[in-house]
């Protein structure tokens, strides 16, 4: 569609404006509502984020960040994340033109990666509870916990997601209803990766840094 | 391992005789509706047509059932408060022990807040927003009703908790370290917390829904100038839903994680800071209120518009007011708590920023003022109720204005002056503003009218006792009575509290009158009845589809062509719409098709939350798991729609037609 035609014909009177022009494709409105929830969901985030923000410093003379805070392995973590958000992007062209195979081999290649860093992340919590640095050791590891958690809880959530879209593509084919929950999908895995972005700078770039 | 894992038979708590009576009377109530529907066959009517219903009129008017029995219960509570403050001075100590007194104020806020207010004013925008802006349903219909499943749902586990175990006793705001395991070792802050989390997501889904609904699916020509004011404010209001509730969620999760983990976000020990409790709920809290009150002045709006037979005066200028409101209502949430001990700099910037917010407020009653000024006002009860709501509110706003002066407030913080303000504003805005719309909507929703002498004498009743009531607490307040006590010493104060539980018993009055309102009207439904769909002379399109309106509310989606649509289309003689319609085919129209999802989701919610609170942990994993099959069935269902047949449509617009012009 030509913008600047539209707009003039707008100006004209031959076209209503956006805001009159009646009820918006269902398309439009799913992706839209799912919008508003991510907005929602990211709000969510800010709260943990300031709650973290708040008792980063509470230590109660147990470890902090600098010690526990293994850079390789974050970053091991964040590129499996972003990369899977790339494969997620190469899934909704492939979904887009239909094609079933493109779709389930990159819906795979997402699952993998989306799995390691969950992985990888247990390894971490898991580390951390052994040597006694667990969430009830002080207010900051209940704090860390539980946003690096909530976002760990998010990927797992997806992961699912994902798995039951691939059946939704395998028994039901690329209807309507279909490609909207993936592109809905999508917009999840991206917006899980902007979070990832703020929880990677504040928690472990910032969080060594003396 | 205890298969029920903390749930014995001591957990019923047989030696309180109230407790019991209430149990009884709440059980042989649930039974007796169960029973008599049941035994009359409407059972498999109320699955089909209402439990399972995504129509946004149903659930509305199932929002609003909620909302009214759940006023009924608070309302309980509150006569039992007001009477156990009347004698519980000096040497006397009432007849209530402090434990119970303690769960009553609990229950008492928590329910009035979250299972009254907010369902009711749900409610009335389910019913009313969709019809407003001239279309068939929400974006997300079967969203709807798991949000009412997910709200009835808290209900049920609230009114659980007066029978198995407890009510949590540190008030409707739970704030720790009070809160904590090692202060509340019982169930009751447990109920609090999975009630309110579970109709927490429920609310927030809400606010989606209509937040996409008003934003993305408008009738033709429904610009967001012409957008009644009503479908503004529940923009606004839904706006604050989305962005306040997920505070709530984490807020509340964080204190679950305190109490069921071992977490130290709020803890005493290891560095957790209660204070960050206090400021992430009102960072929730203050939206809250504007959540319920914008609806509440969207009804007015429409109420004074309609009855004033004037358009509203001042129409951007209160969108402006709305939205204006609205994001400043993220801004004062530290006026909760300015004893705190912040520095001057950062109470003086709330303090401010409290009393900017009278300023678009002050706004809007001048615009309902001029809307009236040179109009021919009828004195409807819808009417009475806003009068009543303008004159209160100014008081109660003056009181909020005077609190939010940091020095004065430290005088008054968490006295009865406090607890004067908040239901002045509360009772006498969202409460009243509900009430107008209930009355104002009541005939769209049935297609008769409730009886006018009754509703006349609920207002009065209501009125008088809202004044005699609170107005004593301002005083209290300023003699240094704080809140919550279940005894006091000073029996100065007792005339005082005997007055307000007088006017408790006004307003108890006022209560019976709008039950006996309900009753009338609905034993006289033939006399009243409404064929016209447009009983009051309205300005907006709910007034232009037949009432109750069908399933799929417009035969054609109205051509919006102006502010006050309806109202335009009668001057140009087009009065109804199906003249509008006439000489158009209709055509089959596609409703969203009924689904079983809600109430399942909500039955598996009730179980979730119920065997967290007792820590039954497989149960909780049934649950869940139950839930998310639930879901699985729902998303792999091949029919999402049904069609109605274009014959029905005009079948349906002929009677109409008939019954319009007689």
């Amino acid at each position: 569609m030509n913008v600047a035609v539209t707009l003039e014909e707008v100006g004209q009177g031959a076209l209503p404006t956006a805001s009159e022009a009646g009820p918006a494709p269902k398309r439009i409105v799913v992706t839209y509502g799912f919008w508003i929830f991510l907005l929602s969901d990211i709000v969510m985030f800010a709260a943990l984020f300031a709650a973290y923000a708040v008792l980063e410093r509470a230590t109660a003379g147990g470890p902090a960040g600098v010690q526990l805070f293994h850079q390789g392995s974050v970053a091991i973590e964040t590129a499996c994340l972003l990369v899977s958000s790339y494969t997620c992007g190469l899934m909704s062209l492939a979904a887009d033109s239909r094609r079933r195979d493109g779709t389930y081999f990159f819906a795979v290649v997402t699952f993998a990666l989306g799995a390691v860093f969950v992985a990888l992340e247990l390894h971490e919590f898991a580390g951390m509870i052994a040597v006694g640095a667990g969430p009830q050791r002080s207010a900051f590891l209940s704090a860390f916990f539980t946003l690096v958690g909530c976002h760990g809880l998010h990927v797992t959530a997806g992961l699912v997601w994902l798995a039951v879209m691939m059946a939704q593509v395998a028994v039901k084919g690329f209807r309507p209803a279909v490609n909207r929950r993936l592109l809905c999908f999508a917009l999840f895995w991206h917006a899980l990766d902007i979070v990832w972005v703020w929880l990677f700078t504040v928690v472990y770039l910032m969080g060594v840094h003396p | 391992m205890n298969l029920l894992g903390n749930l014995t038979w001591s957990a019923i708590p047989f030696d309180q005789p109230i407790v019991m009576f209430a149990t009884a009377l709440m059980v042989l109530g649930i039974g007796f509706v169960l029973g008599w529907t049941g035994l009359k066959g409407y059972w498999p009517y109320l699955w089909r047509e209402w439990i399972t219903s995504v129509d946004h009129k149903r659930i509305g008017v199932m929002y609003i059932i909620l909302a009214l029995l759940m006023l009924l219960r608070g309302f309980t509570d509150a006569i039992m408060m007001r009477a156990q403050q009347a004698v519980a001075a000096g040497g006397a100590h009432g007849y209530l022990p402090p434990e119970h007194f303690d769960q009553v104020f609990s229950a008492h806020g928590t329910i009035m807040i979250f299972f009254m207010a907010m369902p009711f004013v749900i409610g009335l925008m389910n019913f009313v927003v969709p019809l407003q802006l001239g279309v068939r349903d929400m974006a997300f219909p079967t969203l709807n009703s798991v949000s009412l499943g997910l709200t009835a749902s808290g209900i049920l586990l609230v009114n659980i908790s007066l029978a198995v175990g407890e009510f949590s006793k540190a008030g409707w705001v739970a704030y720790p370290p009070l809160s904590e395991l090692q202060f509340s070792p019982g169930v009751g802050v447990d109920y609090y917390l999975w009630a309110l989390q579970i109709s927490g997501i429920g609310t927030l889904l809400t606010g989606i829904n209509f937040v996409t609904t008003i934003l993305k699916t408008r009738a033709p020509g429904m610009g967001y100038t012409r957008m009644p004011v009503f479908c503004w404010t529940a923009l606004a209001s839904n706006l604050l839903m989305v962005a306040a509730f997920p505070v709530l969620t984490a807020t509340m999760a964080m204190l679950l994680l305190d109490r069921y983990l071992g977490f130290h976000f709020f803890s005493v020990a290891a560095g957790g800071n209660p204070m960050m409790y206090v400021n992430l709920f009102w960072v929730w809290g203050h939206p809250e209120v504007y959540i319920l009150i914008l609806p509440a002045f969207g009804v007015f709006s429409e109420v004074i518009s309609t009855f004033s037979g004037k358009p509203l005066f001042g129409y951007r200028s209160m969108v402006a007011a709305t939205m204006v409101i609205c994001v400043l209502s993220f801004l004062v949430w530290l006026h909760h708590f300015f004893t705190m001990g912040a520095s001057a700099d950062i109470n003086g910037f709330f303090g401010v920023m409290t009393m900017i917010i009278a300023v678009p407020t002050g706004v809007k009653v001048f615009n309902w003022m001029f809307t009236m000024y040179g109009g021919r006002v009828r004195f409807t009860v819808p009417v009475l109720w806003s009068l009543g709501f303008m004159v209160t509110f100014v008081i109660g706003g003056m009181t909020g204005v005077l609190m939010a002066v940091p020095p004065a407030d430290f005088q008054v913080h968490n006295s009865l002056f406090l607890v004067a303000h908040f239901h002045n504003v509360i009772i006498g805005g969202v409460v009243f503003g509900v009430l107008a719309g209930f009355n104002y909507w009541f005939p769209k929703a049935f297609g008769f009218m409730l009886d006018e002498r009754w509703g006349r004498r609920a207002f009065w009743c209501w009125l008088v006792g809202f004044y005699l009531a609170f107005m004593p607490l301002y005083a209290l307040g300023l003699m240094g009575m704080t809140r919550r006590m279940q005894h006091y010493d000073d029996v100065s104060w007792q005339p005082w509290l005997v007055l307000a539980a007088i006017g408790a018993l006004v307003i108890l009055a006022g209560v019976i009158c709008q039950i006996v309102q309900l009753v009338v009207s609905i034993r006289d439904r033939a006399l009243n009845r409404d064929l016209t769909g447009d009983p009051w002379n309205g300005r907006t399109l709910e007034w232009s589809t037949a009432s109750p309106p069908p399933a799929w509310d417009f035969a054609f989606l109205p051509n919006v062509s102006g502010r006050d649509a309806y109202w335009t289309d009668k001057q140009r003689g087009r009065a109804a719409q199906g003249q509008t319609a006439a000489g158009r085919a209709y055509e089959p129209i596609e409703v969203p098709k009924s689904s079983p999802i809600g109430v399942v989701n909500a039955f598996f919610a009730v179980i979730t939350g119920f065997a967290l609170i007792w820590h039954i942990w497989w149960l909780a994993g049934v649950g869940v798991l139950g839930a998310f099959v639930a879901l699985l069935v729902f998303a792999f269902r091949d029919e999402e729609e049904v069609e109605i047949p274009a014959a029905q449509v005009a079948r349906f617009d002929a009677r109409h037609q008939a019954e319009v012009t007689p």
